[in-house]
């Protein structure tokens, strides 16, 4: 069977909306046009209906109450009320958030303004499997610690962060806990009560919905979490987050978040587990000095990420680029400097140049991860016999005992 | 990154992949770059005694800017006199190649291997 090409194995950074997703929107562009906030005609009433649907599917995926959903724009403005609205409500509580280092930017810089405010942060590191150690948790807790943000999983790596344990140690102490679950949302299980969340960030994109929608999920009762909003208007979303609600993208929302929890016992992810599988299997078959970056026991089951040893991650690219996929190499960022979440794992810089990033997706075909393995285990070969350190070691020569001229 | 068509095509056909002897008298090998900063160049060229290059052979590690530099200059220097190689700036490949400025360092590096495969070669001769 033939593929068609570009392939695309990029799911982490953004998925394709699913036609029953894209099908369930397309009334409430046209007909159903109504402001969810008009009380007092029927346009209004059906966009309301529409909005109140989709907080339930949502709901039912996170294991939480409708009423507790806040929609947003996407996951990074999630974050954003997350981190800067605990921060400022709670504020004369204490001035101490602790995150790790290998969190999203999102995250990160959000963080970083509050620290320009006067607050402090810490950043926990991770091993070299990408997780977070619950004895640095415990050990970096303070008297004045408000709020814990760890993501579910990550978007490089796909490395899941024990949520459940950190959620239990948060709620001891009744420090609010944030969990950004982007990534992990419809891939792996996930329920509020048992990680015993206060806040989570979802975003639609990343799980075959639409972009330029998102939600915060705010824990209403034992404990009531409360935020200052960081958009003020006409009060929606209870005071939360201002602004008319976009309604065919909440309705997107709701109907990808409807069908991800279908994925989660359908077979759907198993089957892009299985694919996920067989591309690891496949390479490791036929290429030597691969590495895993991440945890392979803890991570998404749809992720792989590999440093393919002296072939450099932007040329890796270039050569399959009938593939779409990612890499962690400096020569693909805007601040050619490698990724930082390889850099906290204590990757060597030598192979975070080295590593690509593939995400399996709902749509990826058996006959895609074949054609992929092919094409990668060729123009690795090629690239490698291109490449003077293969050649080097090849010939015996360890890398680490030569005098480079950095420039 | 969106490259011009030239480094795509010296990327997907490189010119003058491979080795040279290292241990020929009359050849020059230049390694320049780090792994740590994701490129590293090895250019050799075979230099006859009249000073003309003979040959020109490379391999590099790097990203495609890279790769169509060290390919491109592979082409250039083939023929020259060692003077005319030695002529060579980082501005004339970067121009050759159209590179995006952010992409020059890949340029400069190119330059450099031409620069210390010579050297090489020289030093050999000296020795002699």
């Amino acid at each position: 069977m033939s593929v068609n090409t570009p392939i695309y194995l990029d799911n982490h950074a953004t998925t394709p909306c699913d036609p029953r997703v894209a099908e369930a929107m397309w009334p409430y562009l046209t007909q159903s046009f109504g402001n969810a906030a008009s009380r007092n005609h029927s346009f209004g009433w059906t966009a309301r209906e529409a909005v109140e649907i989709a907080r339930e599917q949502i709901a039912e995926l996170l294991g939480g109450d409708a009423k507790e959903i806040v929609f947003t724009s996407g996951a990074t403005e999630s974050d954003n009320l997350a981190i800067k609205g605990v921060a400022k409500f709670y504020e004369s509580k204490g001035k101490h958030i602790i995150t790790a280092t290998t969190e999203h930017k999102a995250i990160l810089d959000s963080c970083h303004a509050l620290e320009a405010e006067g607050w402090e942060v810490t950043y926990l590191g991770v091993g070299e499997d990408g997780r977070i150690s619950l004895d640095e948790l415990e050990a970096a807790f303070r008297e004045d610690t408000v709020l814990v943000s760890i993501m579910l999983a990550n978007n490089e790596i796909g490395v899941i962060q024990p949520i459940a344990e950190i959620g239990e140690k948060c709620r001891a102490r009744k420090i609010i806990f944030h969990c950004d679950a982007v990534q992990g949302l419809g891939r792996i299980p996930f329920d509020v009560s048992e990680m015993n969340v206060d806040l989570v960030s979802i975003s639609a994109h990343k799980m075959y919905g639409p972009k330029g929608i998102g939600a915060l999920w705010v824990r209403r009762g034992r404990p009531r979490v409360r935020l200052a909003p960081i958009i003020d208007g006409g009060g929606h979303e209870r005071g939360m987050r201002s602004g008319t609600l976009p309604v065919h993208q909440i309705v997107g929302l709701g109907k990808a978040a409807e069908l991800a929890r279908e994925e989660l016992t359908n077979g759907g992810i198993d089957r892009v587990r299985r694919l996920r599988d067989k591309l690891w299997t496949g390479l490791q078959e036929h290429l030597d000095e691969l590495y895993l970056n991440g945890s392979w026991e803890h991570r998404l089951p749809n992720n792989l990420n590999v440093s393919f040893a002296y072939v450099e991650g932007e040329a890796m690219m270039m050569g399959i680029k009938d593939i779409a996929c990612s890499s962690g190499s400096a020569c693909t960022s805007a601040s050619l400097e490698p990724s930082y979440v390889l850099r906290a794992m204590g990757v060597d810089v030598e192979l975070a140049h080295t590593s690509i990033r593939f995400g399996v997706g709902r749509f990826t075909t058996e006959e895609e991860i074949d054609f992929a393995l092919d094409l990668i285990v060729e123009k690795v070969k090629w690239l490698r016999e291109m490449s003077p350190l293969y050649e080097m070691v090849q010939e015996g020569i360890d890398l680490k005992t030569i005098q480079w001229t950095a420039h | 990154m969106a490259y011009s068509e030239k480094v795509i095509d010296h990327l997907e056909n490189p010119r003058n992949v491979g080795s040279l002897d290292r241990n020929d008298p009359d050849v020059g090998t230049g390694m320049v770059g780090a792994p740590a900063c994701g490129d590293v160049m090895k250019l050799q060229l075979k230099i006859n005694d009249s000073g003309v290059i003979e040959d020109a052979k490379f391999k590099t590690f790097g990203c495609g800017s890279a790769i169509a530099s060290s390919s491109l200059i592979t082409t250039m220097v083939k023929g020259q006199k060692i003077e005319d190689a030695l002529a060579i700036s980082n501005a004339d490949i970067a121009r050759e190649l159209s590179l995006p400025p952010v992409k020059i360092h890949c340029s400069v590096l190119a330059e450099d291997a031409i620069k210390a495969a010579i050297s090489d070669y020289q030093s050999k001769k000296e020795g002699e």
